[in-house]
């Protein structure tokens, strides 16, 4: 079965910044959350999925097809949704359909109707008078309405209060119910994608951090707490990021490096955690 | 079938579901040949990933509790399936060993451990 996503050996240097070999796939039928602090590389790898910037070397295929060769014929199943509105500020809801529809061969119209009239987009209001959350479902519209295979999902979430964000998560839910589908979005706040989120992949300054389902990140390492005084330096080395604080100490660790003694406490760690003491590690090499 | 994941609960998503469907089926509540809803359905309802529905279900395939019909979806299987008796013989093996555990630490003899699980085997209401 062909990957709707396949990233291979990915390579962008800017001055003072490289995207280093970055490597993933993305299966037909799922989620995947591209995850990582600000200015990991999130975005730059979404531009060099849309062929937006030239990567240095690797090969991107999207559908089976390499996405510059073939770079027409793949946009016409992909849609975007970026976090900020790339529509003029003066149109209305018929102006973008205008605009858009004409670039893609399966534009249905009664199909973005519906979805106008599901997000309660109001037609005779101006894009610039929408808030975010009516800007992202003007843009997932667009997506939808051209029978996307792929969906990929810039910071979809950043603006979007709890309300709109639970309403995300159901709509991308469906769209990938028939398995057919598949979502790639990338996001720093994690709380939306702990659940819904098939795959991560995890970039962090640059460079891949790591990639696959999120189970098997979240299995994978541990949160230790215990006294400042049982912080040796052989747990030190172990852990990939702590804190440590006068009364105690928090970091993250493989769960199978550790050995458990009776007054360290071991936790499940969440994706945040994860994110959060790895970016930490980063910082003090 | 009814879920319901409790967020604060120490135990995975995927393991709460299993629990849950377990029960049912030990129950009555899920019946012989009762088709469960799908991996995608599921995961849509619960608002939760595929993969954590999906290995839900396949761990309990392999336990014997549900089997998948590819191209239709997973069906119930019956008490009477021979993987889900080894399932129950294995329940009951571990739960006499955690027994046997006990019994050590309380230094009862071999003969004291049998007498109190003649007694509990008389006394009604275990079913």
């Amino acid at each position: 079965m062909t990957d709707i996503l396949n990233v291979r050996g990915v390579t962008k240097s800017f001055p003072g910044f490289i995207l280093d070999n970055i490597s993933f796939y993305l299966p037909k039928g799922y989620i995947m959350g591209l995850v990582g602090p600000n200015g990991a590389g999130k975005t730059t790898t979404i531009q060099l999925i849309l062929n937006i910037l030239r990567a240095d070397s690797g090969k991107i295929e999207l559908f089976g097809l390499d996405n510059k060769e073939y770079e027409v014929r793949i946009k016409q199943d992909i849609g975007v949704v970026f976090d900020t509105s790339f529509f003029a500020d003066g149109w209305k809801v018929k102006d973008v359909e205008k605009a858009l529809s004409p670039f893609y061969d399966n534009w249905n119209k009664k199909h973005f109707a519906d979805l106008i009239d599901r997000f309660e987009l109001p037609r005779n209001k101006k894009i610039e008078k929408f808030s975010r959350g009516m800007q992202m479902k003007l843009m997932l519209s667009c997506a939808l309405a051209h029978d996307a295979k792929l969906l990929i999902l810039d910071e979809p979430t950043s603006g979007l209060d709890a309300v709109a964000r639970d309403q995300l998560s159901e709509i991308l839910q469906d769209y990938i119910k028939d398995g057919e589908r598949s979502v790639l979005f990338s996001t720093h706040i994690t709380s939306d994608l702990q659940r819904i989120a098939d795959y991560i992949t995890f970039i962090n300054r640059g460079k891949l951090f790591y990639t696959g389902s999120l189970d098997g990140l979240v299995e994978k390492y541990s949160l230790i707490k215990g006294k400042p005084t049982e912080l040796d330096d052989c747990l030190k080395d172990q852990m990939l990021g702590f804190r440590v604080t006068n009364v105690g100490f928090e970091g993250l660790a493989e769960t199978s490096t550790i050995t458990k003694t009776q007054s360290l406490i071991l936790e499940p760690a969440s994706l945040d955690d994860i994110i959060l003491f790895a970016s930490k590690k980063g910082a003090n090499q | 079938m009814h879920i319901i994941i409790a967020n604060g609960s120490d135990s995975p998503i995927y393991q709460q579901i299993k629990e849950q469907v377990k029960e049912q089926i030990l129950s009555g509540d899920l019946l012989e040949g009762e088709m469960l809803p799908s991996l995608r359905q599921l995961a849509r309802d619960l608002k939760i990933s595929v993969l954590t529905t999906t290995r839900a279900y396949n761990e309990l395939e392999e336990e014997g509790f549900i089997v998948s019909q590819p191209g239709k979806g997973f069906y119930v299987l019956g008490s009477s399936s021979e993987l889900f008796k080894e399932q129950l013989i294995r329940t009951v093996e571990s739960s006499l060993i955690d027994a046997i555990k006990a019994a050590k630490h309380a230094s009862l003899s071999e003969e004291e451990l049998k007498q109190i699980l003649d007694l509990l085997l008389e006394v009604d209401g275990y079913d």
